[in-house]
């Protein structure tokens, strides 16, 4: 399927998800340009980690469609796949391999370059080369926050789901988010990110959007959403 | 849920009416009037029971497997509540028709298991489908119970025949068939009849069942939207 | 096919590193073959009898442990979901599993084998020909557990779920592995080695390929 010319990275439109017989996520529809970023928040369980999921199709919306990286969700699964990356609450690591070789595995499925040079270059973007040969079930909450990050990074993609980046990090952990964020604004990446770090996810995207009770409750300019949620 | 308020209802409980009627007629001739049978004496009458409970258990469990099918490739859940009754009332009569074996073959071959194929096939298939029927109850997720089981019935159901050839040949330094066979004329006419009795009578049940499970499934697939907030409360989160 | 490649790395990484439950798998096993003698009684022809229905019995039982346990890695941190997204082939990410679900059931049938022979006197003229057995018939263990373990590991109840799915349906497998086993233990006057291990040939054919096809269905949501 030809992926859709204009200018969008995500078109979503009246999206839906239940969990048993709890709606998460109701009606949300929202329009995001390519090469923006858009802020994510809301209060917990306001949906926006389904919202995400939904958008990287690990699971399926229940009504509602939506286009990402000019694919349908529905229709063109692997290729939306193919353009998006998620850094979930999941670490999606295997614990009893090191650091080194969830990123080989990775990157074998991906066919990019599995060998040990390459991505220990991509370990020490997120400071992480030093416990490269590490089984991850002795890391940290951090330390696999950084792994995932590594991991998403590796999937060089267009789209860029974020849940709760700087969660479990610590302040030199959040200016390595910082940087990357710049990297790939500077790359024309479009980025989603969901956070509870109101002001710091403000200076750093482009739009915002709050849920509540998986309704979309308010959108508008980033600067202007953490007086909105006051 | 009475009959007289759900149509559906109306239609299945008179399938099992009429199913009931025939296998009374049907059983009626077979005990009492039909002739005995030269070598086993009254004890192949069970045949009357037996066989067309055989006929229509491979009969439910097929419709199972049909509706499994149908149901992976077009997702229609109204498929996954028939698969649903239908495999149910195919582990209800294979499990009948178990008894009924044992019951045969005790008089007849002095023990309550003779190991023959086809009811050591039919015993299997029991523990198959009722393994997916716990499998059903024990998940939660309405996608996920139909898409699950559909694909183990799918496996369930192919296996059937492999199951079957492997006893037989596993059993046939043993003995040939040991369930009761016939053909002539004045055995047909009850065995014909209570085939369709329990032909009516299974239809009817699946229908109901399968009316319980879409009505249940109703619910789980499309609870309530909750309503739209007239004030959204945001409250602000501390920053971490 | 490079997907493939893909996870028969990943397995084998994930084997390499726990190989120490698999050395607890073989434990259990062992000690199921000694208590079946002990459920029998010291009666050597009878257990010599029985040798080959004890050893794919001990081997039955040991596998729903290992099938469990090769879930457990990709569940943990939804490391299997992570693989999906990338995206990876479902059929591929399957027949990894499968084949190496597979190859360690080998494994362990294979070194069940020795003690077959001590506890039960049992004897082995055939040693190749017996491993192509224990080949084909973990075939048919693997390709539907490796199904089955996907679904059943979400599932509550999950140990008695998977035996309670997978025994019924490897029912030809076990009583095909248990007569061409015992054939080749005791002799095999009238030829019936063939016709058996046909029967697991068509049996894991059917359900490698079954299986490889409704993976997808099961693991995505």
């Amino acid at each position: 399927m030809t992926p859709d010319r204009n200018a969008s990275a995500v078109a979503a439109s009246g999206l839906c998800r239940r969990y048993g017989r709890r709606w998460a996520l109701v009606d949300v529809s929202f329009d995001l340009g390519a090469g923006s970023a858009l802020m994510i928040a809301g209060r917990n369980g306001s949906g926006k980690s389904t919202l995400l999921r939904l958008l990287a199709t690990a699971i399926r919306p229940d009504r509602g469609s939506a286009r990402v990286a000019g694919h349908d969700l529905r229709e063109d699964r692997d290729q939306v796949r193919r353009n998006v990356a998620l850094l979930s609450h999941h670490s999606y690591h295997y614990e009893a391999l090191s650091a080194l070789e969830n990123l080989q595995v990775a990157a074998r499925f991906l066919g990019k370059d599995a060998g040990r040079p390459a991505l220990l270059t991509l370990l020490e973007q997120v400071a992480l080369a030093d416990r490269a040969d590490d089984s991850v079930h002795t890391f940290s909450a951090g330390m696999r926050k950084r792994l995932a990050l590594a991991r998403t990074l590796l999937q060089d993609a267009r789209v860029v789901l974020l849940d709760e980046p700087y969660g479990e990090l610590d302040p030199p952990g959040f200016r390595m988010i910082d940087q990357l964020l710049d990297v790939l604004r500077k790359r024309g990446v479009s980025v989603l990110m969901a956070t509870h770090l109101l002001e710091r996810g403000a200076a750093m995207c482009d739009h915002g959007l709050v849920l509540d009770a998986g309704r979309l409750a308010w959108s508008g300019p980033a600067a202007e959403l953490p007086r909105a949620e006051a | 849920m009475g009959a007289a308020r759900d149509p559906g209802a109306g239609r299945g409980y008179g399938f099992m009416m009429f199913g009931f009627l025939l296998l009374l007629v049907g059983s009626y001739i077979g005990l009492f009037r039909a002739p005995t049978e030269a070598f086993m004496g009254d004890v192949y009458r069970i045949m009357y029971v037996h066989v067309p409970t055989a006929w229509n258990t491979m009969l439910a469990f097929t419709f199972a497997f049909f509706c499994a099918l149908l149901f992976l490739f077009r997702g229609d859940f109204k498929w996954d509540s028939r698969h649903e009754a239908a495999v149910e009332v195919g582990v209800m009569l294979s499990g009948l028709l178990c008894m009924q074996g044992s019951l045969w073959a005790k008089p007849t071959w002095g023990v309550w298991w003779d190991w023959d194929p086809r009811l050591t096939t039919t015993a299997v298939m029991f523990f198959s489908f009722a393994g997916i029927l716990a499998l059903r109850r024990f998940v939660d997720d309405p996608v996920k119970r139909a898409t699950w089981s559909a694909a183990a019935t799918i496996v369930a159901y192919v296996d059937v025949p492999i199951v079957y050839f492997s006893v037989r040949w596993w059993n046939s330094l043993h003995q040939m068939q040991s369930s009761p066979e016939t053909v002539s004329a004045p055995f047909l006419i009850p065995l014909r009849t209570n085939a369709f009795g329990v032909l009516f009578l299974m239809t009817g049940l699946i229908m109901l069942r399968a009316r319980v499970a879409a009505l249940r499934l109703e619910q789980e697939l499309a609870p309530p939207l909750p309503p739209p907030h007239a004030a959204p409360s945001l409250q602000p989160e501390p920053a971490r | 096919m490079s997907d493939l490649l893909a996870a028969l790395h990943k397995e084998a990484l994930l084997q390499w590193r726990s190989r120490a439950q698999l050395l607890a798998v073989f434990v259990f096993g062992a000690t199921s073959l000694l208590l079946f003698s002990f459920a029998v009684g010291p009666h050597a022809e009878l257990l010599r009898e029985n040798a080959a229905g004890f050893l794919w019995l001990g081997l039955l039982l040991a596998s729903t442990l290992t099938l469990a346990e090769t879930y457990q890695a990709e569940m943990e941190q939804r490391a299997l979901e992570g693989l999906l997204l990338l995206p990876a082939s479902p059929p591929a990410l399957y027949y990894g599993k499968a084949l190496s679900n597979w190859f360690q059931l080998t494994l362990l049938g294979s070194g069940l084998v020795p003690l077959m022979v001590v506890l039960y006197d049992a004897n082995v003229p055939r040693p190749l020909a017996l491993f192509a057995v224990i080949a084909l018939g973990c075939a048919g263990l693997s390709a539907p557990g490796t199904l089955y373990a996907a679904m059943t590991h979400q599932a509550r109840s999950r140990q008695t779920l998977l035996p309670l799915l997978l025994f019924p349906l490897v029912v030809p497998v076990l009583i095909a592995s248990v007569k061409a086993t015992s054939l080749l233990m005791t002799g095999d006057p009238m030829g019936q080695l063939r016709p058996w291990m046909l029967l697991l040939a068509c049996f894991d054919a059917l359900h490698w390929s079954l299986c490889g096809l409704l993976f997808g269905r099961v693991v995505e949501d």
